[in-house]
């Protein structure tokens, strides 16, 4: 195989997708990422085409900067890089032609949020952020004319989008978020604050809710959604948060004064900001659960791979059986997780919306990517403890997937109450 | 230019650590990942680039293997590749193909299809064989232009910038050509996801060797497959000298 090593993307993968270093002998047959049996999954060939080419972009494009983007907590190529997002067509996913999008489905879209996250999860949680918070969420609920203002540029990637609803005192408690918006007219003024929004230092649009009930009005869902450029007067980035992991996505506290919100940017309706919300957070947990899968799916590459070059008391890792067992544990986990993952988003694109089954996902899949990425960890060892090896940066992002978007205790709550709901 | 033929080969992908089987009558290709041709893939691209400069009006897509090499039709079709041809072979029949056979059929399609230029890749990275480009141009009785590094058509033909030992040639022809691609001619495009979509709907014919005439009768027959030797360690010597010395030993000089 002499052509290999000359091979225009070979030196790329070989020596920069983290493959074990000189500790492992390597063994007759090594994959560099375990493969995922797409057709067990009834995807059909253009799905398959699909997680090829975004497997083949990220891993080239993305995957050998994820540590340095981790370690800076920066990623300083982000704006080409959406650039080339937006000529791939996969920053408006489900947006319709007519807006710059590509008219395609949720599951298009959960394969992209998983092969981008594979390679990188900070990376993923940005553009998750961007192609469905604030995309999708205006796509939706969003007027011709606001979605023929701002969507173009959006799906192209010359802008950045992302969406601000918590607040330091409101993050489970969302309803009680105290920014204001004070009707003037034809004009609002924006006053307050919002924490912990992503690409909070990053983004041109951004959708945000604000309480625009009357003055000492008791309505908590008294709540309307903007659509605002943060070019404008008045906004500010405040701080950005230093993560544990995630690093690389920006995560800021946003501060609004006095900013002026024509009022022909109200997305949906005033005062029914709550219903684009909730609704918001369905498609939201739901197709953000690609995160979770990219970095269980990452936690396997890497593992398998190890335990298949490692060698100790000359027997290959892999073949004692309690690693085996610990395998086998990891690959039915995942399995399992993407099989529910992709019957709910085929039911979104179906036409049917479930809060339990959208929040059922994202709570399996961020709970379980955590323990597969300590299961990974352990395969590797001493090795799986140190930076040279991206098992840590892997168990770092997953850990977010179990808080952001609904913690895990209001996901529970949420299905909790939705089953109470149905024997009422 | 109205019509690019480019041929595409189904390869097991260039990452994979390749296996000889037990049986030592070939490699394993089962559960395998494959990939198009990376020099393939080049040749789609320049043909692609061609369309969009306007200088091709259509590209059509070929492979020559079983049923499994649709898949890569299909990634042309997603690079942009107007509609694809299938011929298809058994898997029996295909371990026993030759460049010389492939000549052949792609010669009777772009005759057929009437195509204005042919594009391959220089060469397959499973048999190394730098062979096909050369034979499908002497079937034809067409001009080659191998190795290519740059294509630019101008109005007598083409101005052809080829890769050689020595360094770069240039070289003009006239078309309809015969063209492979090298390593630096271009850097491929990924698909996007709209073309991706549209590929579904592009059409794809299927064929056989038969319905073209042309014989794929084996010419050789598979004896033994091993892996290579495997590569002895080196010796350290202290110095020229001993160097010379320990050549002048072994019968090398």
């Amino acid at each position: 195989m002499l052509m290999r090593c000359v091979s225009k993307t070979c030196n790329t993968l070989l020596h920069k997708c983290g493959r074990p270093l000189a500790a492992a002998t390597p063994s007759s047959r090594t994959l560099t990422h375990y493969p995922v049996n797409d057709a067990l999954y009834g995807l059909d060939k253009e799905h398959q085409k699909l997680r090829e080419a975004t497997f083949n972009f990220a891993q080239k494009e993305l995957a050998p900067y994820a540590k340095e983007i981790d370690k800076e907590d920066n990623f300083k190529d982000m704006r080409s890089f959406w650039r080339k997002l937006g000529e791939l067509g996969y920053l408006g996913i489900t947006v319709d032609p007519e807006y710059g999008g590509t008219g395609g489905s949720y599951l298009d879209h959960s394969i992209v949020v998983e092969e981008i996250s594979r390679a990188s999860g900070a990376v993923g949680v940005s553009y998750g952020a961007h192609s469905n918070m604030c995309i999708n969420q205006l796509s939706i609920n969003g007027t011709h004319e606001q979605k023929q203002q701002y969507l173009p540029k959006l799906c192209s990637g010359v802008h950045i989008g992302g969406l601000a609803m918590s607040e330091v005192g409101a993050g489970s408690d969302v309803l009680a978020m105290k920014l204001r918006a004070e009707r003037k007219g034809d004009y609002y003024l924006l006053n307050g604050t919002k924490f912990w929004i992503s690409n909070g230092s990053d983004a041109d649009t951004l959708i945000v809710y604000a309480k625009t009930g009357a003055s000492g009005d008791p309505d908590r869902k008294a709540i309307t959604a903007f659509i605002i450029e943060t070019s404008w007067e008045g906004f500010s980035v405040g701080k950005k948060l230093d993560k544990l992991g995630i690093r690389g996505s920006s995560t800021c506290e946003l501060v609004f004064d006095n900013v002026k919100v024509p009022a022909k940017n109200v997305l949906g309706q005033e005062n029914n900001g709550v219903y684009v919300l909730m609704s918001g957070l369905d498609y939201e947990r739901a197709v953000l659960s690609g995160v979770s899968m990219g970095l269980m799916q990452a936690a396997c590459d890497v593992a398998f791979e190890y335990a298949h070059e490692r060698k100790q008391m000359g027997k290959l890792i892999g073949e004692f059986q309690l690693i085996q067992g610990k395998m086998a544990d990891m690959y039915t986990t995942i399995s399992s997780c993407r099989s529910y993952f992709y019957t709910v988003v085929r039911s979104l694109d179906a036409g049917m919306r479930s809060s339990k089954d959208c929040a059922g996902v994202f709570l399996l899949c961020g709970e379980k990517s955590t323990q597969v990425a300590l299961d990974a960890m352990q395969i590797l060892g001493g090795n799986g403890y140190i930076n040279d090896y991206p098992t840590g940066r892997i168990l770092r992002d997953a850990k977010l997937c179990e808080i952001a978007g609904g913690t895990a205790e209001i996901r529970r709550w949420l299905i909790g109450r939705q089953l109470n709901q149905e024997y009422k | 230019m109205a019509r690019v033929l480019v041929g595409v080969k189904r390869v097991i992908d260039y990452a994979v650590k390749v296996r000889v089987k037990p049986e030592k009558n070939g490699v394993v290709t089962q559960g395998v990942k494959h990939s198009m041709n990376p020099f393939d893939e080049i040749a789609v691209e320049e043909a692609v680039k061609l369309k969009e400069k306007k200088l091709a009006g259509e590209i059509i897509a070929v492979s020559v293997g079983p049923a499994q090499s649709q898949e890569v039709i299909r990634t042309a079709l997603a690079m942009g590749a107007d509609r694809g041809v299938h011929v298809e072979v058994s898997a029996a029949e295909y371990d026993l193909l030759q460049p010389v056979h492939v000549s052949k059929i792609l010669a009777k399609l772009a005759l057929d299809e009437k195509a204005d230029l042919v594009i391959l890749g220089k060469q397959a990275i499973d048999d190394d064989a730098n062979q096909t480009a050369q034979m499908t141009a002497a079937v034809l009785d067409w001009p080659q232009g191998t190795f290519c590094n740059k294509v630019e058509k101008t109005d007598a033909g083409l101005t052809i910038v080829r890769e050689i030992d020595g360094g770069l040639e240039t070289i003009k022809t006239k078309i309809p050509a015969v063209l492979s691609a090298d390593l630096r001619l271009n850097t491929p495009r990924y698909a996007t996801l709209p073309n991706i979509m549209k590929a579904k709907k592009k059409p794809l014919k299927k064929v056989t060797p038969k319905d073209l005439g042309v014989d794929t009768s084996p010419r050789i027959e598979i004896i033994s497959v091993e892996d290579p030797p495997v590569r002895q360690a080196g010796a350290a010597v202290a110095d020229v000298d001993a160097l010379v010395a320990k050549l002048k030993a072994g019968g090398h000089i």
